[in-house]
């Protein structure tokens, strides 16, 4: 009886011991990746994704105030409904503490409501919609490499000033991009230049020769491509065949990767522009960080979304290590709080409507000629600094900013 | 009797399940059951194969999802809006549909169907491919708050139930009778004097109100409406789960709509099989097409038919 | 924001030229669909996937074994021909004696699979592949690339050729009423299950010549067929569902009719051609050219 009771008391007192030290809900740290893995965009983000969150959880140690970092993957096939179910799910019943990355501005937005709701951190690498920081922004929702305004803004206004200033536009006829013109446009005019036209094609369109035949007669220095994915390919492949650029005009790519240009080849994409939040190849520190990820891709080098799942995970890390548990409103102040610094952000700071502010990059495809290794695709013209690079916190129409 | 022990079983099970499972999971599952099985009266009892089912489902999911949203009308007027709505799209594309059969038919369906999608991504109101999002769920009568997951799972099982018994009672309806005849040999069923058009019509119609009401309740759950919900993939998906559950069977359809959705949510958690979803769906039609044409209700119905038999022989 | 509106007549012969371009296209690719639905009555969702098999193993011959665009116009046919004849033997021959749908859903699968596998191996942005005959002419009006102008010329040739050889030799006819009295002509001598699995081969290495015509203007990605399926789909309905000549001529002119729509209305230009569909077949339910069976 006596032993019992003294087992019993020194088992309390541990336990009690034991969680006084740290408050890690369900002793583990669980991150979700919520992406496309098999459609248009599972080359964008996919399992490249997952294997950024598990780099940055191995960086950290694997383990964090002594507990262990899970990292899992989900597929929401670019449906909002499967994307928010899943996201549902695992808040619910999976114990996941945070969901990462989420490309697809719809799905994005229908997670954005789900970890508002339910309080959870939802940190943003893949949409791209400028309205995640805006209109719908959340407390909890932190967009953390790029989006649309930044896109239109460094591209739109850094070929103004290089006088090409005036532009047609070839838009996919969605909401996105209408937007992406919309933004862009903006720029243009604000720069000094000019709209001269527009067309508006259907989503996953494979022949454009019309419309890019009313793009050469409109004279336009640039044409701007506002569209996506597949799309965005299959204009530049016939741009080229169409003789676009050899009659004189330039294009400018709003929305393109890495993986997009890989996949057309240099000698139909150079001389290509656009803006860029990080290219694999930029600095020593970038090169050694893709090297290693390129030895677990399969030879790939990281898009900058896949980039952005390492930056955000590894703050997200940090920021439960200095908060001393993984409760949403203590480890979102610091987060916060902590200055961003990895390979690919230097001193990026989190708006209050959910913005991480940091440096972008114009850059332009090389030329076949000047491509001396595998991956060896841009060169950066010039470096948008955060202030310039994204849509001032006033005109965001965001709730969580105050107003006067 | 076995058969009401059966459906007891069946009940009980749905009644407790959500203190087991998910019911989020649940409740979409339900959702995409009541819509196979909608879609499972023109093919399974009537023999009319419609390709563009999501026409009718997605329509009523924006409309619900709109009311609810922009104007704030109550839940239930909101779920008699959307169905409503598919019922009136039911009747128009029907009776435009109805004087072909065969592919042809399945091809109209599929143009008009691809018209609504036209039509749903140039409308403002539908907002595009963000679709309507963050939708109210507003109490459902008077006070009865529908905010739980656990509490409106019992209100999607009530309608899902709903729609199941109009299914029932009227397939087992002198209505449903002719429409067997009509699917077994209609050029006989004219010569008897059935209005065949016009029973096809009434079934086309109920077919898609029930689609609709699928669709309007699948907003309280998922609280959006999105392009996905009127693409012909969407069309493809509800096939595909009528086949595999078993054509022309009551429960048929809400097997396979389980099987498909419990793929979606937990095959696709392991990221490693995440891109193989698709291809395993593919793997699935082709195999029971191949082998098992009754889909798996119907086969097992014939293999419970087949040992009931088996010992009366054996005397 | 701008569209054209008051288009230039000039801009206008060039959009109708550029229809003309595409129509070729839409013909090649439904040729070979209306073959195997009018002579076997499979109707066979897989066109897309294996016109985007005709494109892969263009590249594939491309990358590992060095061999051009050029000799590729014939070798990616046999090989995704006899590909076809392996899918045929598998898993369609037991389906002939069945209602229509199970070989539509069947073939379905298998999209979903062949999609499937490719896009694990190649990822779904695509594959570069250069044209072989780069440059173009300057019409005055627009610009016409060299390449485009051979694909209309090679799909001209390749659809009246079929025709051809269907509608007015002995071997079309043989063909043709295999297709309407098997157990006649197989009384006849005429090996009737060869035949049909060498037509099924036929009709897919048609997709595949599609496919490599396609590789240097699309881009080579494992999702190109979906977008076009459905498309290719309504120019074989539209045009009659046994009529070979009618998915010819319907495909032409969809080309032309949505060139048209890309100037007036461009964001219809996807969805024209399921306003035609839906209005011929409630007008005429054969399609144009088709005959009711």
């Amino acid at each position: 009886m006596k032993i019992a009771t003294s087992l019993m008391g020194a088992a309390v007192l541990a336990l009690a011991a034991g969680s006084a030290n740290a408050q890690v809900s369900d002793d583990v740290i669980k991150i979700g990746v919520l992406n496309d893995m098999s459609s248009l965009y599972a080359d964008i983000g996919g399992k490249g994704s997952v294997l950024a969150a598990q780099m940055a959880a191995e960086d950290a140690g694997g383990k964090v105030l002594g507990k262990p970092i899970e990292i899992i993957g989900a597929d929401h096939q670019n449906k909002p409904d499967v994307g928010a179910g899943i996201a549902k799910k695992w808040l619910d019943t999976d114990k996941v503490d945070t969901i990462v990355d989420v490309p697809t501005s719809s799905v994005a937005l229908a997670v954005q409501e789900v970890t508002r709701e339910r309080n959870k951190l939802f940190l943003m690498s893949g949409p791209a919609s400028s309205d995640l920081t805006g209109p719908k922004c959340s407390p909890v929702g932190i967009a953390w490499t790029y989006d649309t305004y930044a896109l239109a803004n460094g591209t739109g206004s850094a070929l103004v000033k290089q006088g090409e200033d005036t532009w047609f536009f070839l838009t996919s006829d969605y909401a996105f991009g209408h937007a992406l013109e919309r933004d862009t446009a903006a720029a243009v005019t604000k720069a000094g230049g000019k709209v001269v036209g527009a067309v508006r094609h259907p989503l996953n369109n494979s022949d454009f020769s019309s419309f890019l035949l009313q793009a050469q007669a409109s004279k336009a220095k640039v044409i701007g491509l506002a569209n996506a994915g597949g799309d965005t390919i299959n204009s530049i492949k016939q741009a080229a065949e169409f003789g676009i650029i050899s009659g004189g005009q330039k294009l400018a790519g709003l929305l393109v990767f890495s993986t997009d240009v890989h996949s057309l080849g240099l000698k139909v994409a150079q001389g290509l522009v656009i803006t860029s939040a990080f290219d694999w190849d930029q600095n020593d520190e970038t090169r050694a960080f893709s090297k290693r990820f390129a030895a677990r891709n399969g030879g790939t080098p990281p898009t900058y979304t896949q980039a952005g799942v390492y930056g955000e995970v590894s703050h997200y890390l940090k920021a439960i290590k200095a908060a001393g548990t993984d409760d949403t409103a203590k480890v979102n102040a610091e987060m916060r709080k902590i200055p961003i610094n990895d390979f690919m952000t230097k001193n990026g700071s989190i708006r209050v409507d959910g913005r991480v502010m940091r440096d972008m990059y114009l850059m332009q495809v090389k030329k076949p000629e000047e491509s001396k290794y595998a991956w060896d695709y841009f060169k950066v013209l010039a470096t948008i600094p955060a202030e310039k690079a994204f849509r001032p916190l006033a005109e965001g129409d965001c709730p969580l900013v105050k107003k006067g | 009797m076995k058969k009401y022990l059966f459906v007891a079983l069946l009940l009980a099970l749905a009644l407790l399940a959500p203190f087991q499972i998910y019911p989020v999971f649940l409740m979409q599952a339900l959702c995409f059951a009541l819509f196979a099985c909608a879609f499972n009266l023109l093919i399974g009892y009537v023999g009319l194969l419609s390709f563009g089912h999501a026409a009718y489902f997605g329509s009523a999911a924006y409309i619900t999802a709109y009311v609810l949203k922009a104007w704030h009308w109550p839940t239930l007027v909101g779920l008699l809006a959307g169905t409503a709505v598919a019922a009136l799209m039911g009747l128009v594309f029907g009776a435009l549909a109805i004087r072909r059969q065969g592919i042809y038919f399945a091809m109209i369906t599929l143009a008009l169907s691809q018209m609504v999608y036209f039509f749903a991504l140039q409308a403002k109101f539908t907002g595009g491919e963000d679709g309507i999002q963050a939708v109210p769920r507003h109490p459902l009568i008077g006070q009865l708050a529908i905010d739980s997951d656990f509490v409106l799972y019992y209100v999607v099982l009530a309608i899902f139930l709903f729609g199941l018994f109009v299914i029932y009672r009227t397939i087992h309806s002198p209505f449903g009778q002719v429409l067997k005849a009509i699917r077994e040999n209609e050029p006989r069923a004219i010569s008897l004097g059935y209005e065949v058009d016009r029973y096809k019509l009434v079934a086309f119609v109920l077919s898609a109100t029930l689609a609709g009401l699928a669709g309007s309740t699948k907003v309280l759950v998922v609280q959006l409406a999105s392009l996905t919900d009127v693409q012909w993939q969407m069309s493809g998906e509800v096939v595909l789960m009528t086949l595999v559950g078993g054509l022309g069977t009551v429960l048929g359809p809400v097997a396979g709509a389980f099987i498909v959705t419990t793929m979606q949510y937990y095959l696709s958690q392991f990221a490693w099989i995440g891109e193989w979803v698709l291809v395993i769906q593919g793997v699935i039609f082709v195999i029971v097409v191949l082998l098992f044409r009754r889909g798996i209700v119907g086969e097992l119905a014939g293999w419970w038919q087949r040992r009931s038999v088996r010992p009366a022989a054996a005397e | 924001m701008f569209e054209l509106l008051g288009v230039p007549p000039q801009a206008l012969f060039g959009q109708l030229l550029l229809g003309l371009i595409n129509g070729s296209f839409y013909a090649m690719l439904s040729l070979g669909l209306a073959v195997i639905f009018g002579l076997l009555n499979v109707i066979n969702f897989a066109h897309g996937a294996l016109y985007m098999m005709g494109a892969f193993v263009a590249w594939m011959l491309l990358h590992f074994l060095g061999i051009g665009y050029w000799p590729a116009l014939i070798i990616a046919p046999l090989i995704v021909g006899a590909f076809g004849i392996l899918l045929e033997r598998l898993f369609l021959r037991h389906l002939y004696h069945l209602d229509h749908l199970y070989g539509l859903l069947l073939t379905f699968g298998l999209v979903l699979i062949i999609e499937g596998v490719f896009r694990h191996q190649y990822g779904s942005s695509g594959l570069p592949y250069d044209n072989p005959i780069p440059g173009g002419q300057n019409l005055g009006f627009m610009y016409l690339p060299y390449y485009r102008a051979w694909v209309v010329v090679a799909s001209l040739t390749v659809c009246f050729g079929t025709w051809f050889v269907i509608e007015r030799t002995r071997l079309g006819a043989y063909l043709r009423a295999a297709t309407e009295n098997p157990q006649l002509v197989q009384a006849f001598g005429i090996n009737v299950p060869r035949m049909i699995m060498l037509t099924y081969g036929f009709g897919v290495a048609l997709a595949a010549l599609a496919g490599v015509l396609a590789a240097p203007a699309y881009q080579v990605s494992p999702l190109m067929g979906s977008n076009l399926i459905i498309v290719v789909f309504a120019v074989v309905v539209i045009g009659g569902m046994g009529s070979i000549l009618g998915s010819i001529i319907t495909g032409f002119g969809l080309g032309v009719i949505e060139g048209f729509t890309k100037v007036f209305y461009p964001e219809a230009s996807n969805t024209v051609v399921f306003v035609i569909m839906a209005i011929v077949l409630m007008l005429k339910p054969a399609g144009l050219f088709g005959q009711t069976r």
